[in-house]
């Protein structure tokens, strides 16, 4: 091994290196509030809705998970300007992000309902609550708990899932990375620190959701 | 002048699907060997053993697989003094990503055994190998097989990002092919439909057969 390794090419763009990171955590974040949104609007209307909105549903779902997530990004980035919508990288890359996390969320969400025994349902109606009363207190707030760490996986997985939005030029970790590479041809070491620093994001972002999980559902109880 | 989207660049794309198919099974074959070594190793009584692949599999699980690629290919070049080519460093790369999951995947098969199996073929006195082919691996294999095939889904839709490295598979071959004809509007769809036609018919098999050995094994999941 002949290679010289300079990593403090590498500290020296600390800075860029940590705006692209922020901008990965901005719009995984964004994605998944508004995916989160997505999927519960979807569980309620596939659980409640009229048939042809269910089958609506069931197809948007099957499309997604059987489709590659660099494709639909490109759909939406590139195909969709040619129907007059045109939108900017970043607009583009949480777009593609809510529509995949809407479909895994609403999957996810689904299996989270089933688990609440339908006993529940029939009690809340009884007690008067409305049906989205129902849905609300009864169903949604306890099936989300039990479906937390699928949740909390699914995140990850689309904050990792986004360095593939590099590809349209939305400048997240990747694509910073992508272009200082290029200008100091120091190729390994910024590739070998940005796995790195999603390696330490994806551990971080599981020990906060852990910490809130605790908060949230296992303090109290213990209470 | 641009050429047109017709029956010719139809077929010039659908003729690319062949490198999305032998890519995803060098990679399933590949990591099929791995992730078995790695899901004994996870499941022995060697602390050093168990260390090791959980790290490996933490290594691969919480990166991106753009990152992996990107690794791959310039980590080779320095490491080992070579210039690979796309086609051999793809294909390492994801055969170690799916290493990981698939050693994951059967790493929870072989735990889901009961403890009892182990001790009860311990009593009749068969040795650790023995234990493992005759009595937990047969039964591990018929739990593990709805995942697999699920992840042979993931894998196949995961291979659209050796696109961005260059390598030339189905997503590529759509970029290249917008690029000559500047129909994004015609041909992303298009490639997506042939992701889903690939994934799609693997997913229904997997939640088949997930259903039918849930039934053999007396599982009732809520409907």
């Amino acid at each position: 091994m002949h290679y010289a390794f300079h990593f403090n090419v590498v500290w020296a763009h600390w800075r860029d290196l940590a705006q692209g990171a922020w901008l990965t955590i901005e719009l995984s974040s964004l994605a998944m509030v508004l995916g989160l949104a997505v999927a519960t609007a979807c569980v309620y209307a596939k659980a409640a809705g009229p048939s042809p909105l269910r089958w609506a549903i069931a197809g948007y779902i099957e499309l997604i998970r059987n489709t590659p997530f660099l494709v639909q990004i490109f759909i939406v980035y590139f195909s969709l300007p040619a129907l007059g919508i045109s939108v900017g990288a970043n607009e583009a890359a949480v777009a593609a992000m809510v529509v995949n996390f809407g479909a895994y969320g609403t999957e996810i969400l689904r299996a989270g309902i089933e688990s609440i025994p339908r006993g529940q349902v029939d009690a809340a109606r009884a007690l008067g609550l409305t049906r989205l009363q129902t849905f609300r207190y009864v169903v949604l707030f306890p099936a989300l708990k039990t479906v937390y760490p699928a949740l909390a996986s699914q995140f990850i997985l689309l904050m990792l899932a986004s360095s593939v939005v590099s590809a349209i030029s939305a400048v997240e970790l990747t694509a910073v990375t992508n272009s200082l590479q290029s200008t100091t041809f120091r190729s390994f070491e910024f590739y070998f620190v940005a796995t790195g620093i999603y390696l330490a994001m994806a551990l971080g972002i599981r020990a906060v959701l852990g910490g809130v999980y605790w908060i949230r559902f296992v303090r109290r109880q213990g209470a | 002048m641009t050429r047109t989207f017709g029956l010719s660049e139809f077929l010039l794309i659908l003729a690319a699907v062949r490198w999305t198919i032998l890519l995803s099974l060098v990679a399933f074959v590949g990591g099929g060997i791995l992730g078995f070594a790695v899901a004994i190793a996870r499941t022995t009584s060697s602390r050093v053993l168990r260390l090791l692949t959980a790290g490996y599999i933490q290594a691969f699980q919480g990166t991106p697989v753009l990152m992996q690629l990107f690794l791959f290919y310039y980590g080779f070049a320095v490491l080992f003094d070579v210039q690979i080519d796309a086609w051999p460093a793809v294909a390492m790369a994801f055969t170690l990503y799916s290493g990981a999951f698939l050693g994951e995947i059967w790493r929870g098969s072989i735990e889901a055994i009961p403890q009892t199996q182990w001790e009860a073929s311990a009593c009749l006195s068969l040795g650790y190998f023995q234990q493992l082919r005759f009595v937990i691996l047969p039964q591990a294999m018929r739990i593990s097989i709805p995942p697999t095939v699920g992840f042979l889904v993931q894998l196949v839709k995961g291979t659209s990002i050796a696109a961005i490295v260059g390598f030339v598979e189905l997503t590529r071959a759509g970029q290249l092919m917008v690029n000559v004809t500047f129909q994004p509007m015609v041909i992303y769809p298009l490639v997506a439909a042939i992701y889903f036609a690939l994934c799609w018919p693997l997913s229904r098999l997997s939640r088949s057969l997930e259903r039918r050995i849930d039934a053999g094994l007396g599982i009732k999941r809520h409907l």
